[in-house]
């Protein structure tokens, strides 16, 4: 039985493979890809994760990893299908092999949430969109529109100004959850149209997004609409396992859980700001946990 | 490695192929498209006889991403006795990819 499985290769996921191989336990990450970064590898430009003052996602995904490598860290590529107690810890069982673990580091982060408005899910790949770097280049000289408010609306708007000819960036409150300077970006260019206090009630078009209802009547002539609402976390493997608090694994900032033995780190977890920089120190305070537990 | 092919194989190597034949739809910009590429990989050679497997730059060649009506990537597009059989937008799961493929066998 080895020490600890970390599950997932996202920002948590490394970090903590670092402190684990400092540690060290007798340990490997399960990653479902084996591309490391989760969420980042859609993030064109990062400019607040400290010592890099401008990187992409992928490429500072790609630095996060080699330096676990380096560590020592022993990667394993395969899904984990299945989380269980038993005697002295938990079995992870996957699509090729099975492990058993005296702790668990639950890290497999989050993904896009949806809007659920009529519409978006008929025309996913058609015009509707998660991801902006993605997609963005099949909008040139198109007028597309972001929904959401957060840090990643403003950077999807911001990024798509450069390509489309016009973006409406729809927000149903008045206030950006957004850091400052993005929003202020955002109400400096041209190209970019805020509508404060506005939803969108569905998604038009046959085949390809042709057009934006909103709930005030009005129609935007849209061939894009890129949806930017926030994260719903991957907690599929743990609803019978531990405690969860509106979608989110219930943890504080040593990650433990209701689950004993079981940590969450990273975007998966009750937080309040889900950033790389947070996402990082999770994985530290989640190592420091587990030598507290298999140590005490 | 899945190789890239040009629009002007895609009638002999895909719509002509007496196989069920899998195209990944990609662009080096696109970051998702980076990790599904690995596990397309990966299938290709499990599966390698049974189905055979193509990407597809859609940066290269925007005449094919146009044909098929590719407005998001990574795009995976079945084709079997050249009609496109299925189609997944996103990132999925090697498991997931076999499945996909399986199902035109």
């Amino acid at each position: 039985m080895k020490d600890l499985v970390i599950a997932g290769s996202g920002p948590a996921g490394l970090s903590a493979a670092v402190y684990a191989s400092n540690a060290m336990l007798d340990f490997v990450v399960i990653e479902k890809f084996p591309m490391s970064g989760g969420q980042m590898l859609n993030t064109y430009d990062i400019n607040n994760y400290l010592g890099f003052e401008s990187i992409d996602g992928f490429s500072l995904g790609q630095t996060f990893r080699k330096h676990a490598e380096k560590q020592g860290a022993e990667f394993i590529n395969d899904e984990i299908v299945r989380l269980e107690k038993i005697d002295g810890g938990y079995r992870i069982v996957c699509n090729k092999a099975e492990f058993e673990a005296k702790a668990v580091i639950y890290a497999l982060g989050a993904n896009p949430r949806k809007l659920g408005v009529k519409g978006e899910k008929e025309l996913a790949g058609r015009g509707v969109s998660y991801c902006a770097t993605c997609d963005g280049n099949f909008f040139r000289g198109k007028k597309t529109a972001v929904i959401g408010g957060g840090d990643v609306a403003l950077e999807d708007a911001l990024y798509l100004a450069n390509i489309c000819e016009e973006v409406y960036l729809i927000h149903r409150r008045d206030e950006f959850r957004a850091a400052r300077y993005l929003v202020d970006k955002a109400e400096k260019n041209d190209k970019i149209k805020i509508l404060r206090s506005t939803q969108a009630e569905e998604i038009l078009g046959e085949n390809k997004v042709q057009g934006l209802k909103l709930t005030n009547g009005a129609d935007l002539d849209v061939d894009g609409v890129f949806i930017a609402v926030g994260v719903e976390a991957n907690t599929g493997l743990v609803t019978d396992l531990c405690e969860l608090e509106n979608g989110f694994v219930k943890a504080d900032e040593s990650g433990t859980t209701s689950a004993e033995g079981f940590f969450a780190a990273g975007d998966v977890r009750t937080k309040r700001l889900r950033q790389i920089s947070t996402a990082v120190s999770d994985g530290a305070n989640a190592v420091h946990s587990v030598e507290e537990f298999l140590y005490r | 490695m899945v190789k890239d092919i040009k629009t002007n194989e895609f009638d002999s190597l895909v719509i002509n192929s007496s196989k069920p034949v899998l195209v990944d739809f990609w662009a080096s910009w696109c970051g998702p498209c980076k990790m599904l590429s690995p596990a397309v990989d990966a299938v290709s050679e499990q599966m390698s006889g049974q189905a055979d497997f193509y990407k597809v730059n859609v940066d290269e060649e925007p005449m094919l991403a146009q044909q098929f009506g590719i407005m998001s990537i990574p795009t995976l597009i079945l084709f079997k006795g050249g009609e496109v059989a299925n189609q997944s937008v996103g990132v999925i799961s090697e498991a997931d990819i076999k499945a996909f493929v399986e199902q035109a066998l």
